[in-house]
């Protein structure tokens, strides 16, 4: 810290810019500023260590790991030898890949529309003002506080074909109540999208509702005073206002669907027959039972990359918003 | 320092106040995090990793573990992880050179860290196999070396509801065709004639040996015509609605549950369901072989339970008192005390003989036993990839495609993955 950096061919000090010196040394400028760059430095390592530790090894980690051939006995010998793109290839050449990639891109779409559009709607019509408003509003959270497992595994029930609530309550309807929800390839996406629908709900529908909190209500009523229908006021002059925590929304409601595991894995397993297999039930399988963790980071990378497509939209939007 | 300073001292002083611990807490996160990888081993302490989370599991392998603690004169403690994380946690410490003394592993686990190179052969160690069955000693092998001793094994085998068996005036079936007529009659209102697991995960797979096993298939060719004679076997039951259509979506827990309900007037499960279906009363139930294609075939059915091995630590002196752990946990008495509690059947051939006439209501268990087989014996730690092709396969037949097709997919999948 005190060494004798360049201070001797230093101009002399100013007394009056930096003061003297306890030892009676004058400081030159220079180490002054390198000290004063130095504590800033020292204010952004922590972040930069945490970050560098927790998030950056991590990630390079993973990618150097899908080219290399880590199987069970790297843990023993510690050597896991590159093994080019065959890891990719593979990943890419199993009929597998495509199928839960697609079925990715159906189960986060089919979510976060079903989400959005409820949670929406819930959020307008809780901005009135009724009794039990309040009440029903925190009941509404109640998906978002039980854990995704248990969420899982009572759904399971709820969906069984011959003894579960759901079938039984569609029958004494009248309607048919032998829907095969968890045992049909072609039904089974469709309620575990149906369940996440159902606990994500609760998330959309808080943000929204603070966000609406935020538009002014003189703009609505200005809006009706020039005639505009309720409709054409939502459309024209809440939706518009709404755009920043939509966009918020959205996206974080993207990144934490398109990584789906949990709630799959205590539904149906991947199954029936792989139709509610995802990129995130494929990385598992892969890495947790197969053992072959270069595949695993295979899928594991290419979900990050999705993730991180849509992180940097994020922040680009809330770039232009700040302006 | 007593002197009031100038404005630069204060400054650098204040730099230097928060410079320092800031430079603390970052040394001690990086130190922590490092420092995480390298456990010391207690010299006079001896582990045993295994996945007994149930109390009562962790509790009988507590006792167990006091008495060879007294018998050898050391000090060994139990650590318990779930069985799901089993694998990965040994693997993380095998790479931090932190292994346990003692892993009880799931024998269809132990080949992939055999392979690895992470376990001892047992028989270097002073271990023999003396009294033990051959279908066991191979249980506990990889490659032809002993790597693990089991102290029980378990199975699979077919209960039933005697007081509905006995009302409509059925016998127990003991042929594929018997079955199949005797859950046709048994379906009735809410009840299906029979229950099995053929979920997406290991349970359903173990269930599916037996059948393709009893029908002289095998894993090395999933595409043979007595693999798909099985499964269009299961095929059958579903078609004929003695088995519910959420049938893929169970597993062995669930089906035991539908049987405990009285949704299920005959399931195929293990013994380790028998503590809970004793809980039941009024459940007066019955156990049987599974039944077999032709009257006079062997009923095969799969051998499951866990292994005790001596993983690889490099420590040879640490080793061999590690297996004399093992050599005492597998010891006949302690087979016995194990399998009364955990409604298992033992290992060694004289505890069994011993185990047979104290559990007389599990006999049937036992003659499963006997003719039972590794899922690994063949296949070796393949057999994770074998198991996700047939699951697929198995699942996708059930729900509609021909068994044959989505057998040679399977095929496919095995050959290419490697």
């Amino acid at each position: 810290m005190s060494s004798t950096t360049a201070s001797a061919a230093a101009p002399p000090a100013d007394p009056q810019a930096t003061g003297a010196a306890a030892t009676g040394k004058p400081v030159s400028p220079l180490r002054a500023r390198r000290r004063r760059q130095f504590a800033q430095w020292g204010f952004i390592a922590p972040a930069v260590i945490f970050m560098a530790l927790f998030f950056g090894y991590p990630l390079v980690r993973n990618i150097v790991m899908s080219f290399q051939d880590y199987s069970p006995s790297t843990f023993f010998t510690g050597e896991a030898p590159f093994n080019g793109t065959d890891n990719w290839s593979n990943v890419f050449g199993d009929g597998l890949f495509g199928k839960a990639l697609w079925q990715t891109i159906l189960f986060t779409v089919g979510s976060l529309v079903g989400q959005f559009c409820i949670g929406l709607a819930l959020a307008v019509f809780f901005t009135r003002r009724f009794p039990l408003n309040g009440i029903l509003r925190s009941l509404i959270l109640l998906p978002w506080l039980v854990p995704m497992v248990v969420s899982g595994i009572v759904w399971r029930r709820i969906f069984d074909q011959d003894t579960g609530v759901l079938n039984s309550f569609l029958g004494t309807l009248g309607l048919p109540g032998d829907t095969p929800w968890l045992t049909s390839t072609s039904m089974a996406l469709i309620s575990v999208i149906l369940v996440n629908i159902w606990i994500g709900i609760p998330f959309n529908m808080v943000i929204l509702y603070g966000g609406l909190q935020e538009v002014p209500k003189e703009l609505g009523e200005a809006a009706s005073l020039d005639g505009a229908s309720a409709w054409r006021t939502f459309r024209s002059v809440t939706l518009p206002m709404l755009k920043p925590v939509i966009t918020v929304v959205l996206v974080l409601g993207f990144m934490s669907t398109v990584k789906i595991l949990d709630l799959v894995l205590a539904l149906t397993d991947g199954g029936p027959a792989d139709s509610t297999q995802t990129l995130g039930t494929l990385t598992y399988q892969n890495s947790f039972v197969q053992m072959d963790f270069g595949a695993g980071a295979v899928v594991g990378n290419i979900l990050i990359l999705i993730s991180a497509v849509f992180a940097v939209f994020y922040l680009r939007v809330n770039r232009n918003e700040g302006k | 320092m007593t002197e009031p300073s100038p404005d630069g001292q204060v400054r650098r002083r204040r730099t230097r106040r928060i410079l320092l611990p800031l430079t603390v807490v970052s040394t001690v996160v990086a130190g922590t995090v490092l420092s995480g990888c390298g456990q010391q081993r207690d010299e006079d302490v001896y582990t045993v990793m295994n996945s007994s989370t149930d109390e009562s599991y962790h509790r009988w392998d507590g006792d167990t573990l006091e008495r060879c603690s007294k018998q050898l004169g050391i000090t060994i403690e139990q650590q318990s992880v779930p069985a799901a994380q089993l694998m990965t946690k040994a693997l993380r410490m095998a790479s931090s050179k932190s292994l346990p003394d003692v892993l009880q592993l799931d024998a269809s686990e132990m080949p992939t860290f055999a392979e690895a190179g992470g376990l001892i052969p047992l028989k270097d160690l002073g271990l023999t196999t003396t009294d033990i069955p051959e279908g066991i000693v191979d249980f506990g092998s990889f490659d032809g070396t002993y790597y693990g001793a089991a102290r029980t094994v378990n199975t699979l085998a077919l209960f039933y509801n005697k007081d509905t068996l006995d009302k409509a005036g059925l016998k127990v079936p003991t042929t594929w065709e018997e079955m199949r007529s005797t859950a046709r009659k048994l379906t009735q209102g809410k009840r299906y004639g029979l229950a099995l697991s053929a979920g997406g995960a290991e349970d359903g797979v173990f269930q599916f040996t037996p059948f393709m096993w009893s029908n002289g298939g095998d894993e090395t060719k999933l595409d043979s015509p007595e693999v798909a004679g099985a499964l269009d076997y299961w095929k059958s039951l579903l078609k004929d609605g003695s088995l519910s259509k959420s049938t893929v979506n169970w597993t062995q827990a669930d089906v035991n549950d539908q049987f405990m309900a009285g949704n299920a007037a005959m399931m195929i499960n293990g013994p380790w369901q028998v503590e809970t279906l004793n809980s039941k009363k009024g459940l007066d139930w019955g156990i049987a072989q599974i039944p077999v294609p032709k009257a006079g075939d062997d009923s095969v059915g799969p051998l499951g339970g866990g292994v005790l091995t001596v993983p690889n630590t490099g420590d040879g002196e640490r080793e061999r008192t590690a297996a004399k752990i093992v050599g005492c946990m597998a010891g006949e008495q302690e087979q016995i005390t194990y399998a009364l509690n955990s409604w298992m059947v033992p290992a060694n051939a004289k505890a069994a003989a011993v185990w047979r006439t104290k559990a007389p209501e599990l006999a049937a268990l036992a003659g499963q036993v006997s003719t039972a087989r590794s899922r690994t014996a063949k296949v070796g730690a393949q057999w994770s990839s074998v198991s996700l092709a047939l699951q697929s396969a198995f699942q996708s037949a059930l729900t509609g495609e021909s068994s044959e097709a989505a057998l040679k997919r399977a095929q496919q999948q095995v050959t290419s993955g490697n």
